[in-house]
Parts: structure tokens; sequence; C-alpha cells
């Protein structure tokens, strides 16, 4: 273990602001990416269905 | 039959790529979070502290993975845009657009990552420094990318045009990286560079290699879930889609 | 109609093009004016000190040049796509990258001459010695045709879009970096007082090899957007 205390874990030696900043944006970054990408999927497949639907059918 | 011979050649109908992506998706994700974890554990609680940068070289288990998937992708989208073009396999230009947006996602975060490593050991938000600058080059080409397919309504057209645009992209990386190179050692007092990472340590080593990886598996999930959207948009008027309507019909009349 | 053989083909598009700019005589300098008036900015933004200006003179003239050759290039083959002469220009059967040497010379002839012309003047302005002028010169003079090498290609693929003036300038700049600096690198040596051999040897083969490679990848890009 390198971190005598949850203090001294989120400090990171003076840091905090660089290594948390860093991890921040990029957790950011990833969650908005796979959110955008899902929410894409998830409209194509009720669009697909909608005009699948409003077909006659065969 | 030869047709069927060649579907297989080019890289499976999209109704097959629909359903392999799909079954595999929950692994994908599965492994990234693990490999994530693991990598992150190691690298927060067993990798030493570094003797010149302090804390502060934690930022690499992300910025180098960042940077090595920016341009893994920009590659794999160009290959892939490639052999759509060449080969008119549909599928092929498919997984390239879906490809775009993540590397740029990638090279973002290279950036701020390199921005934010580079504030403590130099003072300034941003650092000249021949991989940097290369980096931000590298954001301009996929811009160029995704601005020009996106501006393109005719598919076909967007998809072989973009494959151009990344093949010739893809060609002048490394002459772009070299003329940046020597434009960095030019200038006198200049000679800042990143490239001062710390002796890595078998730990450290560990760290990055298992968030690669993590990154790897994410790239794959993320960009599969783009490719299946496209897919989708695309093929909507297919049979096999309509096939994949009939569960969720129900659902979808009685709720709307 | 009898087939011409590549030289005159070559000689018949780039005298068209000429004659077409010559026509429309105020667009055709239009990219000098812009030229002129970028580069009378930067002092005006950056305070008129002559030791400042002289060092960022080369860095401010060349990327003034390069937007300036990159604002004509959309105009190369749009007139042409929009009454369809591409279309048939492209269905004769003539060397299709032939055709695109001959649009990119016609844009060199149109805007990057003047500017290498141009660019010395404007040197003056920024109190660049002697030596650094002619060296900027001839560095405009290899630059420039890569830059409109690179341009014919941008205006190839944005062919008939909306956006297609602004989309150039973002597809053509990443690729004509390597370029500039090796542009604005040869006239810094020689402010320095060393030598720009190397700079100039690597303008060079760059050029070279752009004129090798993007008529054919112009080719290509024109008949997928023909298609």
């Amino acid at each position: 273990m390198n971190w005598g205390s949850a203090g001294e874990f989120f400090a990171m030696g003076g840091y905090g602001v660089y290594v948390w900043g860093s991890y921040g944006i990029t957790a950011a970054l990833i969650g908005f990416e796979a959110w955008l990408t899902l929410r894409r999927r998830r409209r194509a497949l009720c669009d697909a269905l909608a005009s699948a639907s409003s077909e006659a059918p065969r | 039959m030869s047709s069927q011979r060649l579907r297989l050649f080019t890289f499976a109908a999209p109704s097959r790529f629909y359903s392999l992506s799909g079954s595999l998706l929950p692994w994908l994700w599965a492994a990234a979070a693990l490999l994530a974890a693991l990598g992150l554990y190691i690298g927060f609680f067993v990798a030493p502290t570094d003797a010149q940068q302090g804390e502060s070289y934690r930022i690499i288990f992300i910025h180098v993975p960042a940077a090595w998937m920016s341009m893994v992708v920009y590659l794999a989208m160009a290959g892939w845009a490639a052999i759509g073009w060449i080969f008119k396999a549909r599928m092929a230009s498919m997984l390239a657009r879906a490809l775009a947006p993540s590397g740029m996602v990638f090279t973002l975060i290279a950036l701020a990552t390199g921005s934010f490593w580079g504030k403590p050991a130099w003072g300034t938000w941003w650092v000249w420094d021949a991989r940097l600058t290369s980096e931000l080059i590298l954001l301009f080409l996929y811009v160029g990318y995704i601005a020009l397919v996106e501006a393109i309504d005719d598919v076909r057209r967007a998809d072989h045009a973009g494959a151009l645009l990344a093949i010739v992209g893809a060609v002048n990386v490394p002459v772009i990286y070299f003329s940046v190179r020597w434009w960095n050692t030019l200038h006198q007092g200049a000679t800042i560079t990143m490239s001062a990472a710390p002796k890595m340590q078998g730990t450290m080593l560990t760290a990055m290699l298992l968030l690669t990886f993590a990154f790897w598996a994410y790239a794959f999930a993320v960009v599969f879930v783009r490719a299946r959207a496209i897919v989708l948009e695309r093929e909507h008027d297919a049979e096999w889609v309509r096939g994949l309507a009939l569960p969720t019909r129900v659902a979808a009349r009685t709720s709307s | 109609m009898s087939p011409s053989p590549s030289p005159s083909l070559f000689g018949a598009l780039f005298v068209r093009d000429l004659r077409l700019a010559l026509r429309r005589r105020t667009e055709a300098l239009l990219p000098i004016g812009f030229f002129v008036v970028a580069v009378a900015l930067f002092p005006l933004g950056v305070g008129p000190e002559p030791q400042t200006l002289r060092q960022i003179a080369p860095g401010v003239i060349w990327v003034c040049a390069l937007l300036a050759a990159m604002l004509s290039v959309s105009q190369l083959y749009g007139s042409d796509f929009a009454d369809g002469t591409l279309e048939q220009l492209l269905l004769t059967g003539g060397s299709t990258t032939l055709m695109a040497t001959a649009r990119a010379t016609a844009h060199w002839t149109l805007t990057g001459l003047p500017l290498v012309v141009a660019a010395p003047l404007f040197g003056l302005m920024f109190d660049l010695s002697p030596a650094a002028l002619r060296i900027l010169a001839l560095t405009l003079l290899l630059g420039t045709p890569i830059l409109s090498l690179l341009g014919s290609l941008g205006a190839a693929l944005t062919l008939g879009l909306r956006s297609a003036g602004v989309l150039v300038i973002l597809i053509v700049l990443p690729l004509a970096i390597p370029a500039l600096i090796f542009g604005t690198g040869a006239v810094a040596a020689v402010d320095a007082g060393q030598s720009a051999g190397a700079h100039l040897s690597l303008l060079g083969a760059l050029l070279i090899v752009t004129a090798l490679g993007v008529p054919p990848a112009t080719a290509a890009a024109l008949r997928i957007a023909v298609e």
C-alpha cells in the first residue's frame, strides 16, 4: 500500500489537481462517448422498428 | 455459390456482423471494466512513487494508452475504409465510419492528460513538444475526416471520399511526425520534451499495459455499438432488421 | 473527335483554365488581395517592433500564402462540376491524372506565382534581410506548387458541397504542415546565419513526392465525386 490515509491518496503528493483532473476528464469523455453511442444505437433500433411496423404487413 | 464466397471474403454481411457483435459485446464491456480496475489498482496501490516526478507521473497510465489507441485507431480506420473502397465491402466502410469518433476521443484524452501532465513539470498548460504537437495534428486529421464524411449526403460517395482522405492522411503521418520533430529541435530553447518519462519499474509497466488492454477492449466495445447503430441506420429496409423488430414490436405498440 | 495525345490534353486544359480566369480578372486577383490584407493585419495586431516582426515574418507570410491559396481552390472544379463539363471531360477517356495536373498547374500560375512575386515585397515591410528575402521567395517557389496540388485534392474531395470552402481548408491544412515547417525553417536558418540547404532539399523532395503522388489521388477523388 502506498497511502497512509485517504487524505494522502486524494492529495497525490500535491499533484492532486493534475492527477484527478486527468482521470476525471478521461472518465467524463469515455462516459459521454459510451452514453452517446448507446443512445444512437437505441434510436436506430427504434427508428428501424417504426419504419418496419408502419409498412403494410407482407 | 461464388457470390456466397465473395460475401464471406468481404467480411460478412451486415446481418452477420450485427449478431456476432451483439454476442461479443457483454464480454468486451466486462473485459474493459475488469482490466481497467486491475490496472488502476496496481497503478495506484502497488506502483511506487517516481523519484523525479512524484505522484504526477501516474497520469501516464492513461496518457500513453490513449495516445497509442489514437494512432492505432487511425490506421485501422484508414485500413477498413480502404478495404471498403477497393472491394466495395459495405461493412468495412461502416466500420471505418464507426472508428473515427472513438479515435478522436482517444486523441482528446491524450491531449488533455498530456496537458495536465506537463503543467506541474513545465509550468505551462501546453507544451509544443514534438509528440504532443503531432497528437494535435492527428486531432486535425480526425476532424477533417469526420467533417468530410458528414458533409456528403450520398453514403457511398462519403465512404469512398473518406477512405481516400484517410489513406492520404495515414501516408502523411510519418512525414508530419518527422517534420514536427525537425521543427521542435530547430528553435532554440524549445528542447522541451515529454520523453522524460520515468524509468519504468515493473509494476508501473504492468499497470500501463493493463490499462492499454482495457482501452482496447473498450474501443472494440464502443466501436461495435456504433457500427451496429450505423448498420441499423443504413439497412433499416432489410428483411433481417424486421426480424429484429419482432420481439419488441408488441412492446413498442403498447408503449407508444 | 480525334483522340488527343497527352501533351496537348494538358496544354488544352491549362490554356482553357487560364483563359476562363482572365475573363474574370477581379476574381482571379482576390486571393492576392486576401494575402495583402491578412499579412498587413499581423503588425497591427502584434505591434510595430522590428525585432518581433523580423522573427514572425516567415511564418506569417507562409501561413497567409497557404490560406490565400486555399481560398481560390474550390473554384477549380466547381463551375465545371455544376454545368456537367467535368463529367464530360472524365468520359473522354483521357488521363484523369493529367487533367488533375493541368488544373493544379493552372491554379499555381494564377495564385501561387503571384504570391511568389508579392511575398518578398511584404518581407521588406517586415524588415527581412536581402538574403532572407531571396530564400523566402525560393521556398515559396517550391512550396506554392505543393499547396496548389494539395488544394486541388481537397477541391476534388469536396466537389459540389455547400461548405466546400471551409472544408478544403480543414482537410488540407494538416497535410500542408511539413511544407510550412521546411519553408519557414529555411528562412529562419538564413536569418540566423546558417545554411538553408537541408530545409530546401527537404522542401524539394516534398515537392517531387507531392507532384508524383497527389494527381493520381486527385483523379481518384474526381471519379468518386462524379460517380
